[in-house]
């Protein structure tokens, strides 16, 4: 377990090693910090979003170890010793993945709050299946909800990514 | 939302977990996925001072088959493990398709079975399934463990056996010879809402006689309840389409179902008239699916 840290008015807080992207962030945390509040507010990857944080809507979804999971529904030490990938991650060398190309090509972006979970769903999806149906692509982003409402086109990206395969 | 605070602990042995729940007593939570304690934590409806996480108990993961005890289920599989398990899905696929129809994927890959159980809310989805597969519990404490039928565990909404000091540990489903099973729910919606009421049934067909059956209704009233009248009206009787439509009669009318936002009792009592007659014609046609 996370080393413990006693601070004089009894606090304990964790270190833990956290691998974001690639890169391991040694940090140092409560008990009760969320995966979501240490990347937003210590590492600063502000692309992953808060909507309801009660795990119903999908825009705090990251990767860990390549499953799309809630990280408003995580604590941050449970998190050590996985691998994370938030929607910062998807596209190094600034390069945009072709998911986020097929995204911007078929106007599946309105107001784009829905965006960055929508996009690891997708992405998690196509790892484990580079061809999926549409009734598949529907499934893989049951949990990511547009309050636009634009899952034909949302739909449509995922589909036209994973044909480019 | 903030979570309050609390210590953590996450020990790395089943027995370490025990005595910390032993010591901290009623000031300590166990932690499994998080997707019920840590909701309820941000409402809050609980502050435990003590958090006692099972995410280095790996051990609770397994999910295997085991010669002469049956199909074993480690507490902390997620819903997604039981919907992906190739041990499962060749053995009872009634519980994989039941895991795979609840919440939605995030959740699904935090969620724990244990976790589903021991949260005991009457909509639950797993427990209606394993209960009709005549399910056995094992409880472990500090002083050994215990083993029951799962259908023995609940006493009410949030109110079950276990101790303060207890950790559901797996989930055992024993060889019995059933030709079917299914769990079927109605919700809202097709992902992320709660089922309305579901209907669970193991059967055991002889040619066209049914000899031996179990019904498990799920948001039918406080717990999950066996529909034993309903089990009555087929047990071996040859099944004809009346015969199944009167079970799922005698199952509305011996359930207790609540009003609420999700449905009133009128129309839940009629889902599970409706649903026990369609899960028993899945499960006695189609075998586990
Ligand atoms: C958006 C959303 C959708 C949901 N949809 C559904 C749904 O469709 N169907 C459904 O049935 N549920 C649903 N749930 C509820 C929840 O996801 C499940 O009940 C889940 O299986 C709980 O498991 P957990 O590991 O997250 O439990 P936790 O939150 O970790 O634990 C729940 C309770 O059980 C105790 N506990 C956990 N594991 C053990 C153990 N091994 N031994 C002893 N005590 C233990 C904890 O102390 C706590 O009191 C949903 C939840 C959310 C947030
Ligand atoms: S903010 Fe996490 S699921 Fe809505
Ligand atoms: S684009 Fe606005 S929420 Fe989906």
């Amino acid at each position: 377990m996370a080393q413990v840290i006693t601070d004089a008015q009894g606090v304990k807080r964790y270190l833990i090693n956290l691998s974001v992207n690639g890169d391991t962030h040694t940090l140092m945390v409560k008990g009760n910090s969320l995966l979501v509040n240490v990347l937003r507010e210590d590492l600063e990857l502000t692309g992953t979003k808060k909507g309801c944080e009660l795990g119903d809507c999908g825009s705090c979804t990251v990767l860990m170890d390549g499953k799309p999971v809630n990280s408003c529904m995580v604590l941050a030490v449970e998190a050590e010793g996985r691998a994370i990938t938030t929607i910062e991650g998807v596209a190094p060398n600034d390069k945009l993945d072709k998911l986020q190309e097929s995204f911007i090509d078929h106007a599946a972006i309105q107001c784009g709050y829905c965006t960055p979970g929508m996009i690891l769903s997708g992405k998690a999806l196509l790892t484990r299946n580079p061809h999926p149906t549409e009734e598949e692509v529907r499934e893989a982003i049951s949990g990511n909800l547009c309050r636009c409402t634009g899952y034909v086109n949302i739909v449509k990206a995922i589909l036209a990514a994973s044909e480019q395969e | 939302m903030y979570l309050p605070d609390f210590d953590y602990y996450a020990p790395d042995s089943v027995a370490e977990a025990c005595s910390l729940l032993a010591e901290h007593g009623p000031k300590a939570k166990i932690l499994a996925g998080g997707t019920d304690l840590l909701h309820k934590m941000k409402h809050g409806e609980l502050a435990p001072e003590v958090v006692v996480s099972l995410n280095n108990l790996n051990a609770l993961k397994e999910i295997r088959y085991e010669q002469g005890r049956g199909l074993i289920i480690g507490a902390r599989a997620t819903q997604n493990d039981l919907a992906t398990s190739p041990v499962i899905q060749e053995k009872y696929r009634s519980i994989s398709e039941a895991a795979h129809h609840m919440a939605n994927n995030q959740i699904r890959h935090i969620g724990t079975v244990g976790g589903n159980i021991v949260n005991a809310v009457p909509s639950a989805d797993l427990p209606p399934i394993l209960m009709a597969l005549g399910a056995l519990i094992q409880l472990v404490g500090p002083t050994g463990k215990r083993t029951m039928l799962l259908e023995e565990f609940f006493l009410g909404v949030h109110q079950t056996r276990i101790q303060g000091d207890e950790i559901l540990t797996e989930i055992i489903i024993p060889e019995q010879g059933f030709t079917g099973s299914t769990y079927i729910r109605f919700g809202l919606r097709r992902s992320g809402a709660l089922a309305v009421a579901s209907t669970a049934v193991s059967v055991t067909m002889d040619g066209e006689i049914c000899r031996g059956l179990r019904i498990a209704l799920g948001a039918a009233a406080p717990v999950p309840m066996r529909a034993r009248a309903a089990e009555a009206v087929l047990l071996n009787r040859k099944i004809t389409d009346e015969l199944l439509e009167e079970a799922g009669v005698q199952a509305a009318q011996e359930s207790r179902p609540r009003n609420s936002i999700r449905g009133s009792e009128e129309y839940r009592r009629d889902l599970i008239r409706v649903l026990t007659r369609r899960a028993l014609k899945k499960a006695i046609t189609e075998g586990h699916v």
